[in-house]
């Protein structure tokens, strides 16, 4: 069973992976974005770090409603609402549980990124952090491997995609050839996840 | 309609200057004594570009007089906060509600009928209509 730990480890290593990983988001962004996607979510994850060590929550569900609204309050760019909903819509569908198994966590996850779809209104191959977070969604159902893999391969195939939201589909054809950000950046979060399950003994 | 409570506007831009510039427009238009409460969230708490939840919710607690609080929102970040803002948290006075609506039209028309005494649906119409003055 994952329990509040776990969740708060997993943001921990979100928030280091974004440490590590920020002039490489930002980078991408500047191709077709604004340029700032890698420190928003930067200031965005330390905020989430700081307010959990602050205060750890007692549930995984009150930890990932606390990190969303801090991402939401901090973040300053879409990311902030987008990866702020995620994670507090899946929060709020884990519920009140002590601890939950990786299947509830997984199911809880589809509906923080139908949540996502809603907010930014848009679908898979649309070149945004869906085309990352639905296939991991899916593949979640069989390990937390499995997903960090299909989140990877989801961010790697919007490169030929061309982008029908957000700033870069203004860019129209000139967004095709590059990396989506935000789908990079939802891949690191599934990997942090793959990864603390890792550090806790397989599947947990 | 009654004039007793007006409905608050919050003006949400990704830029401090737009939203803050958008608010005396939309007010100046509207004068001819006072006008119904108007506050601009715009840009970070820095001073940068952005959205912030934070300004946001003070700008709406600001203009909050019981009749409701009718937010316009410009682009990209600003829509998205607002719209995170609505449909999951507790940030927002109760009654506050997104318009669809040009900034800036909808600001200027927005304010007016609030100044006018008109209650939350007619701001909100009032604001949306904006969309049908074409320009050619």
């Amino acid at each position: 069973m994952l329990d509040a730990r776990f969740f708060h480890r997993w943001m921990s290593t979100t928030a280091a992976s974004v440490d590590r990983e920020a002039a490489r988001l930002t980078e991408l962004d500047s191709a077709i974005g604004d340029a700032d996607h890698g420190s928003n979510l930067q200031r965005g994850f330390t905020a989430v770090s700081a307010a959990l060590d602050k205060e750890p929550p007692q549930t995984p569900g009150a930890v990932l409603v606390l990190a969303g609204r801090q991402l939401i309050s901090t973040v300053g760019g879409a990311s902030g609402p987008l990866y702020g909903t995620l994670l507090r819509r899946t929060g709020k569908a884990l519920g009140d549980a002590p601890a939950v198994t990786a299947g509830e966590l997984a199911r809880a996850l589809g509906e923080g990124v139908a949540a996502v779809a809603q907010l930014g209104g848009a679908q898979a191959g649309d070149k945004t952090m869906l085309d990352a977070l639905l296939p991991a969604v899916e593949a979640l159902a069989t390990s937390f491997e499995a997903g960090a893999d299909a989140a990877r391969a989801g961010a790697l195939a919007t490169v030929p995609l061309q982008a029908r939201k957000g700033r870069a589909s203004y860019l129209g054809e000139r967004s095709i050839g590059h990396q989506d950000p935000g789908a990079t950046s939802a891949a690191l979060l599934i990997a942090a996840l793959a990864e603390t399950a890792a550090a806790a003994g397989g599947d947990a | 309609m009654s004039a007793d409570k007006q409905v608050g506007i919050v003006l949400v831009s990704h830029s401090g200057p737009v939203a803050e510039a958008v608010a005396d427009l939309a007010k100046g238009l509207a004068a001819g004594g006072a006008t119904a409460p108007v506050a601009a969230a715009g840009g970070t708490p820095a001073g940068g570009l952005g959205t912030s939840a934070e300004l946001i919710a003070e700008a709406a607690r600001s203009v909050d007089g019981g009749a409701g609080v009718a937010v316009l929102v410009d682009l990209g970040s600003a829509v998205l906060t607002v719209k995170a803002m609505v449909a999951e948290g507790d940030e927002l006075p109760d009654g506050a509600r997104l318009v669809d609506a040009p900034f800036v039209e909808g600001a200027v028309a927005a304010v007016v009928t609030a100044s006018a005494g008109g209650d939350l649906d007619a701001v909100a119409a009032a604001a949306s209509e904006a969309y049908g003055y074409r320009k050619v």
